[in-house]
C-alpha cells in the first residue's frame, strides 16, 4: 500500500481490527519487532529522506524529536515508577539538550499546553494518580515536547469516554493549527474522521481500498467496502426508522487471504472478475482513488 | 407497583460499597455507586442505558438481577419485590432474567464447549435432557445463526462476533423474559457489531423480549431503545422516549453529552452545536453536594449547589432532574 501526508495536513487511516493499520504506522518509525516481523520492501519517505535507508543512529533521532506517537492505552504507554516530571523531561533533555531546571519549566509549560490544571504540583505526581483521560494528555504533551513535524496518533481516544474524547481531539487540534504539525489518526471510529481530519484512507486486510478528501469520503463513497461500513454504523442524528444493514460474513484472515479482491467474498457487488484479479488503487475523481473494479457504477 | 404492562420497577434504588482503611478494614466512606434511581421497563420494551463510564449503570443491571445485597430501594419483578426473596427463590427466579456480558472472551468458559456452554443453564434449572436436551441446544445454535455443528467446539476456535452470539443462545436457553445486555457491542467491530444489533432486535421480535441496554455508544443505543435513561454518577439525570431524548434533549449533561458524539458525516456534523464539558467525572465516593453535576454544568447557578433536583415531567413522559429547565 502507498499513501502521503501533507505537512501541516491530517489524515484518517480507518479500518477494523487486524486490518494493518497500526502495523502500517509502526512501519514508519520502524517499530515493528525483528523477528518475526519484517519490512518487505517499499520505501518511507519523510521529508524526502528514506527511513527505511538510514542507520539506527539516524533513526533514534527522528523518533520522537521529528516523529512522535500516541498509544490506545495510556496506562500501558507510561512508566509507573517514574514521575511524570522525569518522563517529560527525559525527551526534553535528550532531544532538545535543556538542563534539568529548563526541562522542567518546559514540562510544566506542556502540561499547561494540554489542560492539565494546577501543571507545577501535577508534574510531581505518578501515572497511576491521573485518570485516562489526563494520563492521555500527558501522552500528548510528551508526543509535542519536541515539535515534532508529525504525529501519530494510534486509537488514541478509543479507551476513553466520549466527553474526554472530545476534549482530547479538540486539544490535538489546537495543537495542529498552533503548530502545523501533521497528524496521523489510526481508528475505527467513523465519526472521528468525520469531525477531525482533512483526508480518509481506508483500509482492508492489509491494503488501502480507498482515499479522498472527508467530505468526498462521506459524501460520495466509491469502494463497496466504504458504502457498507457507512451503511452499517447507527448515526446519532437519525430516527430509529432508518434502518441500518450489515456487511456479511467476517473480515478474512491475513495469512490466507482469498484471491482476486481480498473484500470479494463480502461484497454484494462482486462479479467474475472480482474473483480472479486483484483491483489496483484507481482515480474516480478529484483526489479520489478507489480500488474495485465497479467504482464507476457506484457513484451517486 | 399497579400496572400490568410493567414488568421491572425500581423504587428509590441505592447501592454503596464501602471503603475500609487500616489494619482492622474499618468502613471509612462509602461509593455511591447508584444514589437514589428509579424507573420502570414495560414488558417487550427497549429501555437503553447510558452514561459515562462509573456512572452506575452496570451496578444498576446486576442490582435488577440480585448480583449485589442492594443498600436500600425496591426492585419488582412482574409485581414482586427481589430484594424481599430468599436466596433459593431467587435461584430459581433468575430463570425469567438474564444477562450477556461485554467481553465475549473473559465470559465463556475455555474449558467448555460451545454446545455446553449453551446447554448448561437449561441442566442448572433442570428444563430438558436427553434428547430433548440436545434439539434444543441445536435449535439455540440456529436461532443465533450459528451452525449447530459447531456445538463441539471449544470458545477460542471462534471469532468476537460468534462468542458474543453464544452467550446470547446462553440467555435465552431458559426462554427469560428479561435480557440485561451490558454493553453487549463495544467489544466487536463496526461492522459486526451492526450484524449483532440487528440479532438482538430480531430475538426481541420473536420471543417479546424485553432488554435492559447498557451501554456508552449513543447511536447505538438511539437505534436499539424504545426509551433512554441518561445517569451521572449515580443518579437517572433525564429518562424519555429515544427519539425525544435525541432531538430535544433537555438536561445540560445530556445536551454536552450528545454534543460530544462525532457524527459520521463532515457536513452536517460542522452544523452541530458543541457543548465542551471541562475536567473529568468527580469521585462517586466525595460527590459534589446539591446537583453533582453542577461544578461542570454552564448553566449552573448557586442554588445547584445545595439543592438536590428531582426528576420531573416536562409532558409526555419527558423526565429530567434539572432546575434550570
Amino acid at each position: 500500500m502507498s499513501y502521503y501526508i501533507n505537512k501541516g495536513e491530517s489524515v484518517g487511516l480507518v479500518g477494523e481490527s487486524a486490518c494493518g493499520k497500526s502495523v502500517s504506522a509502526l512501519s514508519i518509525l520502524r517499530l515493528i519487532p525483528y523477528p518475526p516481523g519484517i519490512i518487505v520492501g517499499g520505501e518511507v519517505i519523510f521529508n524526502g529522506q528514506d527511513l527505511l535507508q538510514i542507520s539506527e543512529k539516524e533513526m533514534r533521532h527522528t523518533r520522537g524529536n521529528r516523529i512522535a506517537m500516541i498509544f490506545q492505552e495510556p496506562t500501558t504507554s507510561l512508566n509507573p515508577v517514574l514521575s511524570i516530571k522525569r518522563q517529560l523531561s527525559e525527551s526534553l533533555e535528550l532531544h532538545r539538550g535543556m538542563d534539568k531546571n529548563t526541562a522542567a519549566e518546559e514540562s510544566t509549560k506542556l502540561l499547561k499546553l494540554v489542560g492539565i490544571p494546577d501543571a507545577e504540583r501535577r508534574l510531581e505526581n505518578y501515572p497511576y494518580q491521573f485518570s485516562g483521560g489526563m494520563q492521555q494528555r500527558i501522552m500528548i504533551a510528551m508526543a509535542l515536547s519536541c515539535n515534532p513535524e508529525l504525529l501519530i496518533a494510534d486509537e488514541p481516544t478509543t479507551s476513553v469516554d466520549v466527553t474526554v474524547q472530545a476534549q482530547l481531539l479538540e486539544i490535538m487540534a489546537n495543537l495542529r493549527s498552533q503548530f502545523g504539525t501533521a497528524v496521523i489518526i489510526i481508528t475505527h471510529n467513523l465519526g472521528v474522521v468525520a469531525r477531525y481530519v482533512d483526508r480518509v484512507n481506508v483500509m482492508y486486510a492489509g491494503q488501502l481500498v480507498e482515499t479522498a478528501t472527508t467530505d468526498a469520503l462521506y459524501g460520495n463513497p466509491m469502494h463497496p467496502y466504504t458504502i457498507g461500513l457507512l451503511a452499517s454504523v447507527p448515526r446519532l442524528d437519525l430516527s430509529r426508522k432508518r434502518k441500518v444493514s450489515i456487511i456479511k460474513g467476517l473480515p478474512p484472515n491475513l495469512a490466507r487471504l482469498p484471491k482476486g479482491c481480498a473484500f470479494q467474498p463480502r461484497c454484494e457487488y462482486a462479479i467474475s472478475r472480482c474473483n480472479e484479479e486483484k483491483p489496483e488503487l484507481k482515480k474516480v475523481g478529484k483526489d479520489h482513488y478507489s480500488a474495485c473494479f465497479r467504482s464507476g457504477e457506484l457513484q451517486k | 407497583m399497579a400496572r400490568d404492562d410493567v414488568l421491572v420497577e425500581i423504587e428509590n434504588l441505592h447501592m454503596y460499597f464501602p471503603v475500609t482503611a487500616g489494619v482492622l478494614q474499618r468502613k471509612v466512606a462509602n461509593v455511591k455507586a447508584v444514589d437514589g434511581i428509579s424507573f420502570y421497563i414495560k414488558r417487550g420494551e427497549t429501555l437503553g442505558l447510558v452514561g459515562e463510564s462509573g456512572c452506575g449503570k452496570t451496578t444498576t443491571g446486576r442490582c435488577i438481577l440480585q448480583l449485589y445485597e442492594v443498600t436500600s430501594g425496591k426492585v419488582f419483578f412482574e409485581g414482586k419485590d427481589l430484594c424481599k426473596l430468599k436466596a433459593g427463590e431467587m435461584r430459581s427466579m433468575r430463570r425469567n432474567m438474564q444477562l450477556i456480558f461485554q467481553d465475549p472472551y473473559a465470559s465463556l468458559d475455555p474449558r467448555m464447549t460451545a454446545g455446553d456452554i449453551i446447554g448448561e443453564p437449561m441442566l442448572v434449572h433442570h428444563l430438558a435432557k436427553g434428547k430433548e436436551y440436545k434439539e434444543q441446544v441445536a435449535e439455540l445454535f440456529r436461532m443465533v445463526e450459528l451452525e449447530p455443528r459447531m456445538s463441539d467446539r471449544y470458545p477460542h476456535e471462534f471469532s468476537g462476533g460468534q462468542r458474543q452470539r453464544i452467550g446470547i443462545a446462553r440467555a435465552l436457553a431458559v426462554k427469560p423474559s428479561l435480557i440485561i445486555c451490558d454493553e453487549p457491542v463495544s467489544a466487536l467491530d463496526v461492522s459486526i457489531q451492526a450484524q449483532v444489533i440487528i440479532l438482538l432486535m430480531k430475538l426481541r421480535e420473536e420471543f417479546n423480549l424485553t432488554y435492559l441496554f447498557i451501554a456508552h455508544d449513543l447511536s447505538v443505543v438511539r437505534y436499539i431503545s424504545d426509551r433512554v435513561a441518561v445517569m451521572y454518577l449515580g443518579r437517572i439525570v433525564e429518562i424519555t422516549d429515544s427519539d425525544e431524548l435525541y432531538d430535544n434533549p433537555l438536561h445540560p449533561y445530556t445536551q454536552a453529552l450528545l454534543s460530544a458524539v462525532p457524527i459520521p458525516d463532515p457536513v452536517v456534523d460542522r452544523q452541530r452545536k458543541r457543548i465542551l464539558l471541562t475536567g473529568d467525572v468527580p469521585s462517586p465516593v466525595f460527590p459534589p453536594s446539591g446537583c453533582n453535576f453542577h461544578p461542570r454544568c454552564h448553566r449552573a447557578i448557586d442554588s445547584c449547589k445545595e439543592h438536590v433536583p428531582e426528576l420531573r415531567n416536562m409532558g409526555g413522559e419527558h423526565w429530567v432532574a434539572c432546575h434550570r429547565v
